[in-house]
């Protein structure tokens, strides 16, 4: 029940700091982009818009999770009403839980009013285009795969998230920041970290690398944006690996930032 | 107290529309004196698409969308464009990453086949650069026997090798997935290949497997103009006739009609009226004919060897 009073006053903040004007420029960008790019892509409007709809998904989500995410527990800390708080019968891990479900409530209902926007945006392309331009596309405009490639945006947002909320236990809001995007922009890349034996003649440094690439957050399977627009198959065994894959790093994450906000000194 | 806080935005709104007024009046001003800054040429700071790719991190889709718009708007620009110079030097790198980015993207590949395989100042005048597209494509996508056709078809109509041609829709016919006819189409490419009723064959198979209705159309239009050379040909007939019986070359289509030559004055394809030469009786489109500048080198129809 704490926890849940912790989330909901997380949720109330993201409202009162008007987070969700996001909504109203995602809604601007993609009606003013159906108007627009039907004109300038030689009938791949529908591709396009899809992709638009996803990207900015992840995109708003990702500076939501990123922002908010790592003011969460050093503003708390920073204005000292971290004080009142855990004078109250709230723990410290409790608390940082807390915080942590509050934006991932707020990051669940942008991602899913996004998604209702963009499929509302479909259902009329799909109602009001010729049969003949419907006969090209490679999968239905209201497409319901779409629904995955949203579910793996919003899970890869709650990592974003718990990353940004575990550096923000110990550092400052500047530091956090710029960790967590280097952790983002790592995870997009740790593939490579994988196959540097071909690259690096020193065996214990490619197992380093090799072990890095377990150790950091993995986002690139997170993207299914491409198969899901072109209509081709996402098995619902590599999407529950996926997940799980997440929930356990988040597991880990959220442990650790408990543990340390726990044995800080707030003094 | 009210009037006056009501007051505020107002007179704060009038003094915002008059600056904003204001610089565009002197930019409209500058404009005039000194003339509008011409736009530059397009320019690709970035030709590896397998690096965008790495930097686009998860927008690589979005960042294909925005390669294919460029690739698109770059081509109708150059097309468009008066200058005799025009060209299409990044229509190939642009199709190229956008490709790359999205190796599924089938527009794309098919688009590159048209139009860097078509004839300066068309296209590109490239061919060579719209196999390699297509076979990329091909070797991304192994069940899109349409690209292994459109290869065959570029070396059909862009190159005039009839006997490459006719290999290639054979190997798009050994697709799994692929039409019966492309058996056949390959076959009639091979024993008539270059005239004009196996063009038609390839324009409607292409109109017919055409998955966008940019596509579809392109493919109309080169049927039109097939049925217009058919036309020009059939005129040129009536025209000899009129000149063997009276002596004289007809000095227009009216003269044909009251000879009852001809029912009407004929028009293209496309609606246009087509053009008599009274110097010397040709028969061509008009100079307004959205079906110009016809093929060039397809031959009437010949018996099949």
């Amino acid at each position: 029940m704490v926890l849940w009073a912790v989330a909901l006053s997380v949720f109330r903040e993201s409202i009162r700091d008007r987070v969700f004007y996001n909504l109203l420029l995602f809604a601007v960008l993609l009606v003013g982009a159906a108007v627009l790019i039907g004109q300038m892509t030689a009938g791949q409007d529908l591709k396009i818009i899809k992709d638009l709809g996803l990207a900015a998904t992840s995109f708003f989500g990702l500076f939501i999770a990123v922002f908010v995410g790592v003011g969460l527990v050093w503003k708390e800390v920073e204005r000292r009403s971290v004080y009142s708080l855990l004078a109250k019968p709230v723990g410290r891990p409790e608390l940082v839980l807390g915080k942590y479900v509050g934006l991932a409530l707020t990051l669940l209902v942008n991602v899913l009013v996004m998604a209702v926007v963009l499929y509302l945006l479909l259902a009329f392309m799909q109602f009001s285009s010729p049969e003949s331009v419907r006969a090209g596309w490679e999968a239905p405009a209201a497409d319901p795969a779409l629904l995955k490639a949203f579910l793996l945006i919003y899970v890869q947002l709650l990592l974003v998230t718990a990353i940004a909320l575990f550096f923000s236990t110990f550092a400052g809001p500047m530091v956090s920041m710029a960790l967590t995007f280097g952790f983002y922009v790592i995870g997009h890349f740790n593939a490579d970290l994988k196959h540097f034996d071909a690259v690096v003649t020193s065996t214990p440094l490619a197992w380093l690398l090799r072990a890095l690439y377990y150790l950091l957050p993995n986002l690139a399977p997170f993207d299914i944006t491409a198969k899901v627009v072109h209509g081709q198959l996402v098995p619902a065994g590599y999407l529950l690996m996926t997940i799980g894959y997440a929930a356990i790093y988040i597991a880990v994450l959220l442990t650790a930032a408990s543990f340390i906000f726990s044995r800080r000194d707030l003094k | 107290m009210t009037a006056r806080r009501g007051g505020r935005p107002l007179v704060f709104g009038l003094v915002l529309a008059a600056l904003v007024a204001s610089f565009v009046f002197v930019e409209i001003w500058r404009d005039r004196v000194y003339g509008e800054p011409a736009p530059g040429d397009s320019v690709l700071y970035i030709r590896s698409g397998d690096a965008l790719g790495r930097m686009s991190l998860s927008f690589t889709p979005l960042v294909a969308d925005i390669y294919w718009i460029r690739a698109v708007q770059y081509f109708g620009g150059a097309r468009l464009s008066a200058l005799p110079t025009r060209r299409y030097d990044l229509l190939y790198p642009l199709l190229d990453i956008t490709t790359s980015l999205d190796p599924r993207f089938n527009i794309a590949y098919r688009f590159g086949s048209i139009f860097l395989a078509e004839s300066y100042p068309g296209g590109a005048g490239r061919p060579d650069l719209a196999i390699a597209l297509l076979d990329k494509g091909f070797r991304a996508n192994p069940a899109r026997w349409q690209y292994v056709q459109d290869i065959g078809f570029v070396y059909y109509w862009w190159m005039n090798d009839y006997r490459r041609a006719g290999e290639w829709f054979n190997k798009a016919a050994d697709v799994p997935g692929a039409p019966w006819w492309l058996r056949s189409l390959a076959a009639v490419t091979l024993a008539q290949g270059g005239d004009r009723q196996s063009s038609r064959r390839l324009w409607q198979a292409l109109r017919e497997t055409a998955d966008n209705d940019w596509l579809r159309s392109s493919a109309s239009l080169r049927l039109a103009q097939l049925n217009a050379l058919d036309a020009i040909d059939q005129l040129t007939a009536v025209v000899a006739g009129f000149r063997a019986r009276t002596g004289q070359i007809p000095t227009s289509w009216d003269a044909l009609v009251r000879a009852r030559m001809l029912s009407s004055r004929p028009v293209d394809p496309a609606g246009a009226p087509y053009v008599l030469d009274p110097a010397s009786g040709a028969v061509t489109l008009g100079a307004d004919s959205p079906l110009n500048p016809l093929p060039v080198g397809t031959q009437v129809d010949r018996p099949a060897r």
